[in-house]
């Protein structure tokens, strides 16, 4: 483990440095303009503590670029342990929030684990793959699965925290696809799949709380919606719709600060930042989040070693499945399933973890060519 | 791992293509439905609240306030307030109402209106500091200020000025020109019906910026209110106020006009109601018992009821026998007491007969027999010609209300609805106002206000600056004209005249008594029972004899003979406009 030169410093790659910057200052201006006092004395501080976690973020990040990713490796499995056992300790003494246990309370902060355990996940699965040849055998394929699909998922189900579990389901499945499975064992699980959805998909049902059905119900049948949810995402389209091609403005937004539009600086933060910015604005922040989702995807095209390129695709792809699925959801494209917009939402270990797994990216860009320095 | 190139070139594509369909959706949104969503969102936070604009004030003809405008305390609940978030019971107690009326309130609330509920209007001062004092118990409770209508004279000249309630369904389904507000009340009846529109004005909007819960923001614009126009009516209150009294109580009408210009100075239907329990609404249960009173307080009965106008008939029939030149005023009949047509007796009232009598004794006495002969020479045609000409048998055309018309029977007429032919007896019938002739009060008014002016047929008229407008003219010779008036004089002064009661030291009045009969009384029925029931009314009468200032027609029903009830009645109204005149202009 070797420190890096500062000669080096000017090979921190700059897309994936500034992107996430630039889109954190907008998160905090959006934030800020979100939550702008109607009736209340005061501002909410909600965008002081989002300035305050940029910092911390920055510093998490410099931390997982500066030293060899070849450490994290190491200390993947350890890790994993933690975060599971963080998981397991939610359940039993979160913090609850919006009928959902997702906080643990250490001291006087709060923190949500499973935005950790994603970075957490995607680095031991990927330390877990490139320790066996590929393609993988029935025995480790079915390991893996189980143990960094299954467990987390289950865990993150009970929380309940429905959006991620399915999200870094789809994350750990799609990494050991990748990575290769022998075709039989492929074909097998797909048939076994195949019979076992209806069942399972049953059981899933059943074990969803009132609220995740009704989001789910509200999604599907939009006119039968008997809890109102579709109010939610009826009010997020015509705060978005409402700005039209300019938007309405900085600070001249009317849906968030009105309280019409529910979660107005955390989940559905970029309704109001297309209500302010408009088309044009809206258009310039999904480029950038395509920006830095391909510069991830090509990070993991010029990564050295297996382990990086897993780890690359796994980041990228969560980026990619978090916007997609948050935008998505405020545009009435998907269902409302709670998941924050990186480093747009209000939310200050999501952002740490986010910046963190950007953090992983620069690493693995600055360490392409030599094995070590 | 089996091909790096392929796998970052596969989620560089699922990426673009993930991206592409955020970008349609956006550009749908915001470009395609954009102004759409616009519209929604300024609907969210803007509320329109109408303003009721301040109704226009009515006058009579002093310019005495006939109604005034009341600051009104109304407890409302902001919409969207639910049932469960607040204490029905206690909000029950609080204003006083049934659970059940709030409940059906607030569940009957308009999703869509953004006006608050109305709850409870008419607070009193103490109310309004009771309900203030626990208004933080109930969300969503407030209380509302708007203006409402005061009738100071009460149950006076009710059916004039006409009343004011929420609009009903049908009136909202309409919706005229000047839109109605939903929290405004709307003229009803009278006045404040005919010149709903004129009085009205026109509400004002105010758009308030308010929150998802309904706080309000600020207020964004406002649009003041127009309001309504002030009308000033012919009615003289002192004068209509003294006509009401001389009622003492019993049911009856009494129309007074200007025979100059036709102009409305009293407008009496008895018994009325108080239009100021209308305004906040009535309850159903009052409301039945208005309508179901069996005295019919609803009913306008100047307008709206008709009886055979009695002896005062004899009036038309004595012009008609005058001017087609059947008689002269000196034709002379001896009265026996009753004629007889065949084996018909057709009596008259006085059983033991006038004797010999010429117009003018048959006019002032009232003889029946007299004008059973002159209904026999001049046919029901030709009374009916003069009787129509006089405006009888069509409305008078006051538009306060759906008016009767009357009736004129011709020969024509009774083989039209009864397909049968004319008798003389029926014209005996009528030539003394039985049978089928029926007249309303307002007619019977216009009538005599066209003998006072010499035959000109005013359009009855409520409003004082209304250009007068004339119906009709009949033509009469002078002579006949002065006869009548004359003999009408001395209804009133002649001892021996029916209209005596009506004598008046204060002007010279000129009337013409009538009776409606209520039953046809058997020929040899005892003289005792003779009232019972007892007859209509009438008084038709005109003051002073010469240049007369005020005509009316008096009606009380079952107030037996008109020279009993119905004079004195005249002569107090009389004398009172006539007082009150030469006091305004000393």
């Amino acid at each position: 483990m070797k420190k890096i030169p500062l000669k080096k410093l000017k090979e921190i790659d700059r897309i994936l440095f500034f992107v996430p910057l630039l889109l954190t200052i907008t998160g905090i201006l959006t934030i800020f303009s979100a939550t702008r006092p109607a009736f209340e004395p005061s501002h909410p501080p909600f965008y002081i503590r989002q300035s305050i976690w940029l910092v911390i973020s920055l510093f998490a990040m410099v931390a997982m670029f500066v030293f060899d990713y070849r450490w994290l490796q190491r200390l993947s499995y350890y890790l994993y342990g933690i975060g599971l056992f963080l998981l397991l300790l939610t359940i039993f003494e979160g913090y609850i929030g919006m009928g959902a246990q997702r906080w643990l309370k250490i001291g006087p902060i709060r923190f949500q684990p499973s935005e950790v355990f994603r970075i957490i996940l995607i680095v031991a699965l990927s330390n877990y793959l490139q320790s066996k040849r590929s393609p993988i055998d029935g025995i480790t394929f079915g390991a893996s699965l189980l143990l960094f699909g299954a467990l987390p998922f289950g865990l993150l189900f009970k929380q309940p925290d429905l959006g991620t579990a399915i999200m870094l389901f789809i994350i750990s499945a799609s990494l050991i696809l990748i990575y290769g499975v022998k075709r039989k064992i492929l074909l097998t699980t797909l048939a076994l799949v195949l019979l076992l959805s209806p069942l399972s998909g049953k059981l899933v049902w059943h074990s969803l709380k009132p609220y995740q059905k009704n989001r789910l119900i509200a999604f599907v049948q939009p006119e039968r919606d008997p809890f109102k949810i579709g109010y939610q995402i009826e009010q997020s389209k015509i705060t978005i719709g409402s700005g039209r091609f300019l938007g309405k403005g900085y600070l001249k937004g009317t849906q968030g600060p009105l309280r019409f539009l529910p979660e107005k600086h955390t989940d559905f933060v970029f309704s109001v930042f297309a209500e302010e910015w408009g088309f044009l604005g809206s258009v310039f922040v999904l480029i950038l989040y395509l920006v830095l989702v391909v510069r991830g995807f090509e990070t993991a095209y010029i990564a050295k070693d297996s382990f990086s390129t897993l780890l690359a695709t796994g980041i990228s792809l969560m980026f990619l499945l978090y916007v997609f699925i948050n935008i998505g959801m405020t545009m009435g494209l998907m269902p409302v399933v709670g998941v924050p917009l990186p480093f747009f939402s209000y939310g200050g270990t999501a952002l740490v973890s986010n910046f963190m797994a950007v953090g992983l990216l620069i690493n693995i860009r600055m360490r392409r060519y030599r094995l070590f320095y | 791992m089996s091909n790096k190139r392929r796998i970052a070139q596969f989620f560089t594509y699922l990426t673009v293509a993930l991206f592409v369909v955020l970008l349609l959706r956006l550009w749908q949104l915001q470009l395609l439905k954009g102004d759409y969503y616009l519209a929604q969102s300024i609907k969210n936070r803007i509320r329109v609240v109408k303003i009721p604009a301040p109704r226009g004030i009515i006058y009579d003809r002093n310019g005495v306030k006939l109604v005034k405008n009341a600051p009104l305390f109304v407890a409302s609940l902001l919409p969207g307030i639910s049932e469960d978030s607040l204490d029905i019971k206690a909000l029950s107690e609080l204003l006083d109402m049934k659970e059940e009326e709030i409940r059906k309130l607030i569940s009957g609330q308009d999703t869509k209106r953004l006006e608050p509920i109305r709850l409870k209007a008419g607070l009193s001062f103490s109310d309004v500091a009771k309900i203030e004092a626990r208004r933080s118990d109930f969300p969503g409770l407030i209380i509302e200020t708007d203006v409402t209508r005061y009738y100071p004279y009460k149950k006076t000249a009710s059916h004039l000025i006409g009343y004011l309630s929420l609009p009903t369904v049908e009136q909202l389904r309409k919706r005229s020109k000047k839109e109605i507000v939903q929290n405004a009340p709307v003229g009803q009846w009278g006045v404040e019906a005919l010149y709903d529109e004129t009085l009205r004005g026109t509400p004002g909007r105010k758009f308030i910026e308010v929150d998802a819960l309904g706080r309000q923001l600020r207020t964004v614009s406002i649009i003041p209110p127009r309001r309504g126009n002030d009308i000033t009516l012919s009615i003289d209150i002192n004068t209509q106020i003294e006509a009401e009294n001389a009622f003492k109580r019993k049911s009856g009408a009494l129309m007074a006009i200007d025979p100059r210009n036709g102009k409305v100075i009293a407008f009496v239907s008895l018994p009325s109601f108080n239009p100021n329990e209308f305004i906040h609404g009535i309850s159903q249960d009052r409301w039945n018992k208005l309508i179901n009173n069996p005295r019919h307080p609803m009913l306008n009965r100047v307008l709206q009821s008709q009886y055979p106008p009695g002896s005062v008939f004899k009036l038309i029939v004595a012009i008609a026998g005058l001017e087609e030149g059947v008689i002269t005023p000196g034709y002379s009949v001896d009265c026996k007491g009753f004629i007889s047509v065949g084996r018909w007796r057709f009596r008259c009232w006085k059983k033991s007969g006038h004797g010999l009598v010429n117009l003018r004794r048959a006019i002032v006495e009232s003889c029946d027999v007299y004008f059973y002969e002159v209904g026999r020479l001049l046919g029901i045609d030709r009374i009916a010609k003069y009787a129509r000409a006089f405006g009888l048998g069509s409305p008078v055309g006051l538009k306060l209300c759906t008016e009767r018309s009357g009736l004129i029977p011709t020969t024509r007429w009774k083989k039209r609805v009864r397909g049968r032919p004319w008798y003389l007896g029926e014209t005996f019938n009528a030539a003394i106002g039985q049978g089928y002739v029926s007249v309303t009060p307002a007619q019977a008014a216009v009538m005599v206000a066209a003998i006072a002016n010499g035959g000109t047929i005013y359009r009855p008229s409520v409003l004082l600056d209304e250009e007068p407008q004339i119906l009709g003219k009949v033509v009469l010779k002078p002579s006949t004209i002065r006869f009548i008036k004359r003999a009408m004089y001395d209804v009133v002064v002649n001892p021996r005249g029916t209209g005596w009661r009506a004598r008046s030291g204060v002007a010279p009045i000129a009337g013409k008594t009538g009776t409606a009969q209520v039953v046809s009384r058997p020929a040899d029925e005892d003289e005792s029972k003779r009232w019972l029931p007892r007859d209509h009314a009438w008084f038709v009468a005109f003051s002073p004899v010469k240049n007369p200032e005020i005509a009316l027609s008096v009606f009380v029903e079952h107030g037996g003979h008109g020279g009993e009830t119905a004079a004195p009645i005249a002569k107090k109204t009389i004398e009172q406009y006539i007082k009150g005149n030469e006091k305004n202009t000393p």
